[in-house]
């Protein structure tokens, strides 16, 4: 039986990594993901989890050992933000291409120049293309259920990949939560015990990460993207069977009051709790405004986009990262050539908001529709309400 | 870590020493690999995997080995390998350690004590290994590294690294008209080693075969962290003809450039005897083509930096405590 419980996301997610039974956690402290690492210490501490937790001496060596940890066939767990996701970089590509199934919650904070603690996606928008598995959630409850989850697709034998959990630093790690938890012998049922393809031990010596020649590093390359394309309809799969058990709905594109809307804003993480109440102004008003949100950033789900615009005129959609000198957002331009080829298809205008944790309200939500209902903006990405 | 450390009073226990018709003819780093002709870190990889045996994972930093060991789909390796990245062999293998203790504790595998080994060049090692090395050897993971240092970054060209010795040629130090090579002293890895208080760091090399296997099996043993740094030459890098591997690891004990010294629990012990007059360097220097341009005053610049060292060494081998002597003297 579920229990609905009142906590901070950031407990509620180290509650989440106990509730799998991991094996082994390395975590190296950043704000705003350390009381991830806190609590979890403390349910380890507590001998609550039978978990070897790794205070390693930083991010790089963080996911380095749990690559080394998750090779002997143990369920692994790390999480990181920011800077310390950008120090991990090195590590990333390999952790997809060696297929460990690593889970690491991303508390997303802007990336420094200037240094900035607070939330926005230019941390996980830097590491987009290194073959990680990546869902982005509203608020707490959707950070427990897809961190469970993200076991259960990982590990999948058809996926073997890592997946990162993207929640917003502070709007949703610090905030607390009314959250519904599975208990023990429900989460046991949905995610059995991790079982490897092939692991580091004496008895079967393998050979992890060897040398990639130029005759086969572009066949890895391409085996790697056919696992993360192909692990879409896993996704779908497990998020049905979530459906089933716990009667929570997921989608890798939520739509909220699109069904004949004119314009629709397009948000990743916790903004779109905003932008729903904006839409909700904005319908009591007489527009007719919508909402998409997307919840699988990796891989990107196109045929599900392409069903969930159509019959919209505007696209407003909004960024919380920059492409320096390009097209726009790496939401903007991934969402313009997704429907490129469609010949129906809405107008797209851009917005960067919510840069290193500016505060975007419900107002700001209905301006960008009311400018977006031209199709056009001034500019070809607007930095909105940004002086200078 | 929340595995429980107990120390015991001596934490390395049973030493039994190699003979060489003890030495197993199985074979973990097989032939077919493709290093260089007179390669000593091959040499001494294979010496170094028949001392540890069948129950061992390794965990090999990008370097030389991993380059010439690993190309896909062939593999040298007869024991289970990983090589993940450059800087971090030491955190992929305490990453190791922690998985199998934990597997191991929850039942998921057999209870057996496999030993996690993380192995990496001089400078996947003093450099940009370094900080992950620290780390483990501080979070005192039941894991052995070794070093081999072959004194520059030979997988890439022979770059100067913090093992390069002082004026030696390389390619990013070279031997020119105004700068005589590397300008700095060698990085003395050991001794930071044993400032960690991992309980056993040992010097090797593979021209003591069997010292050095001697101490791959003693540092096996160790419940914690162990360290061993090996010299091992490269004909390639250091201009040097490849039948005479073996002889320059013995001129480098025999000048008393690169002793051969164990630290158990802080205890300094010499483990390969040197003579009491040592052979000047000169007679190790002239042999390698990156110490070819050196005059008589800088070798004798070298000669005296040696002989400091040595003095600086004598005096911990003769004066240093182990821990326990030290807490047995405080009961006195």
């Amino acid at each position: 039986m579920s229990k609905r419980v009142g906590m901070e996301v950031t407990t509620a997610c180290a509650e989440a990594a106990a509730l799998c039974r991991i094996d082994v956690a390395s975590v190296y402290p950043i704000t705003p993901q350390s009381h991830i690492a806190e609590h979890l210490s403390e349910i380890v501490n507590d001998g609550r989890l039978d978990a070897s937790f790794m205070t390693v001496e930083s991010e790089h060596s963080a996911l380095s050992a749990a690559m080394g940890a998750s090779a002997t066939g143990a369920r692994v767990f790390t999480a990181t933000a920011s800077q310390g996701l950008l120090f991990m970089s090195e590590i990333l590509p390999i952790t997809s291409a060696m297929r460990f199934p690593v889970v690491m919650i991303i508390a997303n904070r802007a990336i420094s120049g200037p240094i900035n603690i607070w939330n926005d996606h230019s941390d996980i928008m830097h590491t987009r293309d290194t073959g990680w598995i990546s869902f982005f959630a509203d608020n707490g409850q959707e950070v427990v259920d897809m961190t469970i989850q993200a076991f259960k697709v990982g590990e999948n034998r058809n996926v073997m990949l890592p997946v990162n959990v993207n929640v917003d630093g502070f709007q949703l790690t610090h905030t607390v939560e009314p959250i519904l938890f599975p208990d023990q012998e429900e989460v046991d049922r949905f995610l059995p015990e991790y079982v490897p393809y092939a692991t580091l031990h004496p008895d079967r010596p393998v050979s992890m990460g060897t040398l990639g020649v130029p005759e086969i590093y572009a066949e890895a390359q391409k085996a790697k993207d056919v696992a993360i394309v192909n692990s879409i309809k896993v996704v779908k799969e497990v998020w049905k069977e979530w459906e089933k058990l716990f009667g929570r709905k997921y989608e890798p594109i939520q739509s909220y009051r699109t069904k004949d809307a004119d314009v629709a804003l397009v948000t990743m993480g916790s903004m779109g709790e905003t932008a729903e109440i904006a839409v909700d102004a904005l319908r009591k008003q007489g527009v007719k405004a919508g909402l998409l949100k997307i919840k699988l950033w990796r891989p990107f789900p196109f045929a599900e986009l392409k069903k969930a615009v159509k019959g919209i005129r505007v696209l407003a959609v909004t960024d919380r990262a920059c492409s320096f000198g390009g097209p726009g957002g790496p939401v903007f331009s991934e969402i313009r050539s997704a429907l490129y080829e469609e010949s129906v298809r809405p107008a797209i205008v851009n917005y960067l908001i919510g840069l290193g944790g500016r505060d975007v309200q419900v107002e700001d939500f209905m301006e960008m529709v009311r400018k977006a209902a031209k199709g056009k903006l001034s500019e070809p990405y607007e930095f909105y309400g940004v002086r200078g | 870590m929340n595995t429980v450390k107990k120390y015991p009073k001596s934490i390395i226990e049973n030493f039994d020493l190699y003979a060489p018709k003890l030495v197993s003819k199985e074979e973990f780093f097989s032939p077919g690999h493709r290093a260089c002709q007179g390669c000593g870190e091959a040499l001494a990889i294979r010496l170094m995997c028949k001392a540890l045996g069948k129950d061992t994972i390794i965990t090999n930093a990008t370097g030389c080995m991993e380059v010439v060991s690993s190309v896909y789909p062939t593999t040298a390796w007869n024991l289970p390998w990983i090589h993940v990245a450059f800087p971090n062999a030491a955190s992929v293998g305490s990453g190791v350690e922690a998985g199998l203790t934990a597997l191991r504790r929850k039942g998921k595998i057999a209870d057996r004590r496999v030993k996690s080994v993380a192995i990496g060049g001089d400078g996947g090692t003093m450099d940009i290994g370094f900080q992950a090395l620290s780390g483990a050897m501080e979070r005192f993971h039941d894991m052995l590294y070794v070093c081999f240092d072959n004194e520059a970054y030979m997988n890439t060209g022979i770059q100067r690294s913090s093992g390069t010795p002082f004026l030696a040629s390389t390619s990013t130090a070279p031997a020119g008209k105004k700068i005589p090579g590397n300008q700095v002293w060698k990085k003395n890895m050991a001794e930071i080693m044993v400032a960690h208080n991992v309980p056993y760091v040992a010097t090797a090399t593979p021209s003591y075969p069997l010292d050095f296997m001697n101490k791959v099996k003693k540092a096996r043993r160790v419940k914690g962290p162990s360290y061993i740094h090996c010299f091992a030459v490269c004909p390639t890098g250091w201009r040097s003809t490849s039948e005479t591997c073996i002889k320059l690891g013995r001129l480098a004990l025999e000048t008393g450039i690169f002793p051969l010294y164990e630290v158990v629990d802080g205890k300094y012990r010499l483990t390969v005897e040197v003579p009491e007059k040592r052979r000047p360097v000169q007679d190790y220097l002239k042999g390698q083509g990156r110490f070819r341009h050196l005059t008589p005053d800088q070798i004798q610049v070298i000669q005296e930096r040696v002989d400091i060292e040595w003095e600086a060494l004598m005096i911990k081998v003769k004066h240093s405590k182990s821990r326990e002597e030290l807490r047995t003297l405080r009961g006195k």
